[in-house]
């Protein structure tokens, strides 16, 4: 998952500008191998963003049909992915505001929060401590925990550390400036950190033996 | 160094974007603030945990009914 940006060296092409140069020649199976590629990660997007599987459903079919359409458009001055991640950023926002008309959704304004700015909870966490939960109990304590963060915040880790794309990209791709991006990436990563203690911190001999049931 | 100067400092160590000199220092204020140390290794297990564990996945049967329907479409001209 962390080498969709790196597999390519900086100097040769990316493999995707192939392919995309062979829809743009009308081959449609190209096309094919771009979406099956990139699914996944435009689909979590979405759902980072409209918190909801049907929406995330429908922005992730309008996101790559309006790739397509827009095919054209694609300079090339940005990595396809990139260029791709800011259309279901935008899809994805515009759903978002339908929905909840009135309430402005923004991933650029800075959000004023001091949680996790100074970590508090100091407290060292288990060995492997994901271990002391099974595979759904962990799935569920991740997305909880990530879901509470401001938009911009999630977007900036998702793209950055779980999909492995640089700033200058992740930048590109949200629309935000490289310091905007590295401060949002420093308080989400303090953040997750902060809450993931409540669960793996290192409990006390007593309580552990408490917790065995 | 403090502790908040080598807070601010944090994601370029655990991305590896600091100079030999900077990590040097960093190591330095790292082996006498038990809190530091800490706070650096629980952020690293944090990403990796994230990094290696599916969130929002897409159920197969979803993938490929959403993949029919949008290539559907494009081979229709969209």
């Amino acid at each position: 998952m962390a080498t969709i940006q790196s597999i390519a060296g900086e100097n040769e092409p990316h493999p995707d500008v192939a392919l995309v140069e062979r829809v743009r020649g009308g081959d449609v199976s190209a096309f094919d191998t771009l979406v099956r590629k990139y699914e996944r990660q435009v689909f979590r997007i979405a759902q980072h963003i409209t918190q909801n599987r049907e929406d995330a459903e429908d922005v992730m079919q309008d996101a790559f049909l309006k790739a397509y359409e827009k095919l054209d458009q694609f300079q090339g001055n940005s990595k396809f992915y990139t260029w791709l991640v800011r259309i279901a950023v935008n899809e994805s926002l515009m759903r978002l505001r339908r929905r909840r008309t009135g309430k402005m959704v923004s991933i650029d304004e800075d959000v004023e929060t001091d949680e996790g700015s100074v970590p508090r909870d100091l407290a060292d966490w288990a060995p492997d401590p994901e271990q002391n939960y099974t595979q759904a109990e962990l799935g569920e304590i991740l997305e909880k925990t990530i879901k509470g963060l401001p938009l911009g915040f999630k977007l900036v880790f998702e793209l950055r550390d779980r999909q492995g794309m640089s700033t200058e990209e992740t930048a590109k791709a949200l629309n935000l400036s490289i310091p905007a991006v590295k401060s949002r990436l420093l308080r989400a990563r303090l953040q997750l950190r902060e809450r993931l203690s409540r669960y793996f911190k290192r409990k006390p001999a007593s309580a552990a033996v408490g917790a065995e049931k | 160094m403090t502790c908040s100067e080598f807070l601010a400092m944090l994601d370029d160590l655990i991305d590896d974007e600091v100079t030999t000199r900077m990590r040097a220092d960093l190591e330095d204020h790292l082996h006498g603030c038990e809190h530091c140390e800490v706070t650096l290794n629980t952020t690293r297990k944090t990403i990796q945990i994230y990094r290696s564990h599916e969130i929002y996945e897409m159920p197969a049967s979803l993938r490929e009914r959403l993949h029919t329907a949008i290539m559907k479409r494009c081979k229709k001209g969209c």
